[in-house]
């Protein structure tokens, strides 16, 4: 076997060769230009994983520790590269326990091919070991999926599955291949995918569209551009800024668009959402043109559709048709990737100024920051604040750091305070709101940007989900900074309680371990943090610290995030306390 | 306000595809009133024709992401009066009421029905029509000893003379297959 893998992985030809479909899977991945992937071997996808061990100098393996942890890191992986994340897992609980990866990767766009072995074809739906139907398990949170149950099949199922997975609206790709497919031969022939007939990714941008946008932005007097994460896909941040600039639009960023727009830019005006800055939510329901670039109007940007930007005229460019239209009427929608939309806005966009308007974002940003900001980003006296951590790094970081989240306060602490000064910096689980995401998904992130800076933020509930990937680190020497903000509850749920349960605290308070000893079970070392005093120390040994660290900062136990909007509640009606 | 819709649906014949298409309906919890699969007038592109109550937002919305699937080419919904559609049902009763009263063969006129087969045991009566013409059919035969009914999903033809192909062709016009600007 292993004198015929070396002749052909350097040889370009297209003339066919005998291989089993074990070895084809990693021809396939290497044809793809995959060179690192994220899995964890079983039963019934040994044989693709003996192939592997011939190919471990062309394709990086990381071994996880669940495979809840290869999915989330495939999507790291993915988010801060513009690569497809890929996964291996093996059949039964190996593809289940990737399922809420595919979830989060199918909400929140990330494109992901996984890979699950599967029982012998002629045992196919009759309840063998480790046999579970992925392909029905998956469908529902999957782009496409398919089940190769024959060697020859594979060149052009992967070729399929990674057009799929990368085009149009990326999403994840699942494909499940029986055993009997891995041992069987077939002659390698590689041929990528460029067409599918019933498959339309790229809409051709409509001139009229355009002019129709072009003129709403050039009367408005009042404009306000929602970026989304569809900036960061379609890699259109310069063509974003460049409109903005020109007809000095105000931009605010839902949670996923973070990074596409540097926080610092005089034309930032912040966050929007549930979370989010008080002037663009407020904004939202005074503007007279919202242009919504690359989003879908999630509810929890929204807030109660019935009074959402009502005043507005609303331009959405968006390349999925299904989102146009589909929780907010549209009054000019532009189908088209976002680059491409901007691209041919630009030379219509005349030269513009709107300072007034501009001017009247100050007084919510000041109103904000005295009642919101300023106390928590320097507090006099009292416990750590969540917020003044995540300041103190950003500010630490020049904003240069690639930041992942958790789920819950932490998340929302890091997107307010975290000033990006760099695309593609922002990892987080957005419409799924998955807990457990943060640590996988920075070791994805990390490897994916050895050289830069990967600072984990997330929280004692979260962080026991997946913990155990700390061995990943471990055993793959990945350099993560994990900030792991302890206030020894489930700080949002608690928040929740609170404001809307009578303070019912019902089941979220956690009695913790020692989080420094676990760590050092790891030999990942760590620092533990409960006074102001040595914060600035810390951090400082957690940036200058060569290998992974772990620093835990325990918080106020009951503080809240601030601003809120109320479920249901209008953007307007942002709680500032 | 709920109005009957009729859903055609124009894609690949792949497994699992009809698992893809119920999903959807079932995320909104939309009931599928029937359901036809068949290969459609094209070679190898295949046809369902689904039948939902539901009101015109959210048929809308389903079929846009009906449309999203990969392997569907082409989605569209019609109200009644842009179709034209039958289903058909099959009757069994026992010969002995045919023969004993002349009721049956009335009906049969009637109905415009016919007599597939007549065996000693059972008589099969088939009728095509709309739901509720099978369904008078039906309520006049339970009297009769009623053996077995079965009726068929809805297959439709629409008014609209624009062809599959001319969408098609539009679509395909209007997409690219490949990002041309990250290639540059």
């Amino acid at each position: 076997m292993g004198t015929i893998t070396q002749k052909r992985v350097f040889n370009k030809v297209t003339s066919p060769v005998q291989v089993s479909g074990a070895e084809a899977m990693m021809l396939s991945l290497i044809e793809e230009g995959v060179d690192i992937i994220f899995g964890y071997p079983g039963g019934a996808i040994m044989p693709v994983y003996d192939a592997l061990y011939d190919y471990r100098d062309k394709i990086r393996h990381i071994l996880v520790r669940h495979e809840q942890g290869v999915a989330h890191a495939a999507e790291g992986f993915a988010k801060v590269s513009g690569r497809v994340g890929v996964c291996l897992v093996t059949s039964g609980p190996g593809s289940t326990n990737m399922i809420t990866g595919l979830a989060d990767a199918m909400i929140d766009s990330m494109p992901m091919v996984c890979i699950s072995g599967q029982v012998g074809s002629p045992l196919l739906g009759s309840d063998a070991f480790q046999e579970t139907d992925v392909m029905g398990i998956s469908m529902p949170v999957t782009k496409w999926n398919y089940q190769i149950t024959s060697a020859e099949e594979i060149p052009e199922a992967m070729a399929k599955a990674f057009y799929i997975a990368t085009t149009g609206r990326p999403g994840p790709v699942m494909i499940d291949i029986t055993k009997d497919a891995q041992f069987g031969t077939l002659d390698f022939k590689y041929e990528k995918c460029t067409k599918l007939r019933s498959y339309f990714p790229y809409p051709k941008v409509k001139k009229e569209d355009i002019k129709a946008a072009a003129i709403l932005i050039n009367n408005s007097k009042k404009p306000l551009l929602l970026v989304g994460h569809g900036i960061l896909i379609s890699d259109a941040q310069n063509e974003l800024e460049k409109l903005v600039t020109k007809a000095e639009i105000p931009v605010a960023s839902t949670l996923l668009g973070l990074s596409a727009f540097p926080s610092r830019h005089p034309l930032y005006v912040g966050l929007l959402g549930m979370h989010g800055n008080y002037g663009p939510n407020v904004k939202t329901n005074e503007c007279d043109v919202l242009i919504a670039v690359g989003m879908r109007f999630d509810d929890r940007i929204t807030g109660n559709l019935n009074t959402y930007a009502k005043q507005a005229t609303i331009i959405h460019i968006e390349i999925d048709p299904a989102e146009i239209n589909k929780n907010v009427e549209i009054d000019v929608a532009v189908n088209a990737d976002a680059k491409d939309a901007l691209y041919a806005l630009l030379p219509l966009i005349k030269n513009n100024k709107h300072t007034e308007w501009l001017e009247s974002f100050k007084k919510y940003e000041q109103e904000e920051y005295e009642k919101v900001i300023k106390k928590n980003i320097n507090p006099a006296s009292g416990q750590i604040k969540m917020d003044e951590v995540v300041h103190m790094i950003s500010e630490k970081t020049k904003g240069g750091a690639i930041v992942v989240t958790d789920v819950g306060q932490n998340q929302m602490v890091a997107a307010r305070n975290y000033k990006f000064a760099e695309p593609n910096s922002w990892v987080t689980s957005g419409g799924l709101g998955t807990m457990g995401f943060g640590l996988p998904a920075a070791n994805g992130a990390k490897i994916a940007m050895p050289d830069r800076e990967v600072i984990a933020f997330t929280g004692d509930g979260g962080f026991q989900m997946t913990m155990q990937e700390l061995g990943t680190i471990a055993q793959s020497k990945i350099v993560v900074k994990i900030v792991l903000l302890n206030n020894s509850f489930l700080g949002m749920v608690r928040q929740w309680q609170e404001m809307f349960f009578e303070k019912r605290y019902s089941f979220t308070e956690m009695d913790n371990p020692d989080f420094i000893a676990l760590a050092g079970a790891f030999g990942i070392p760590g620092r533990k943090v409960t006074n102001r005093e040595v914060l600035k120390d810390a951090v400082d040994e957690m940036l200058a610290s060569k290998e992974a660290f772990l620093l835990e900062v325990v918080v106020g136990k009951e503080d809240n995030v601030f601003p809120m909007i109320p479920v249901g509640e209008s953007v307007s009606n942002v709680r500032l306390e | 306000m709920e109005t009957e819709y009729t859903i055609n649906v124009f894609s690949e014949n792949y497994i699992g595809l009809l698992n893809r298409l119920t999903i959807i309906f079932t995320k909104r919890k939309i009931n599928i009133e029937s359901i036809t699969a068949s290969e459609s007038h094209i070679d190898g592109i295949h046809c369902y024709t689904i039948v939902v109550n539901t009101s015109e937002i959210l048929v809308r919305k389903v079929v846009q992401q009906i449309e999203k699937l990969v392997d569907v080419m082409k989605a569209f919904y019609y109200v009644r009066d842009q179709i034209i559609y039958q289903e058909i049902a099959l009757y069994k009763v026992p010969t002995e009421v045919l023969t004993s009263t002349n009721e049956i063969e009335k009906l049969v006129r009637q109905y415009n029905a016919r007599i597939l087969e007549v065996t000693p045991e059972y008589t099969v009566i088939e009728k095509t029509g709309h739901k509720v013409e099978t369904q008078e059919l039906l309520n006049e035969l339970k009297p009769y000893n009623l053996l077995e009914f079965i009726r068929s999903g809805r297959v439709a033809i629409t008014k609209p003379m624009k062809e599959l192909t001319v969408h098609l062709k539009e679509k395909e016009m209007a997409f690219n297959y490949t990002n041309h600007k990250r290639s540059k």
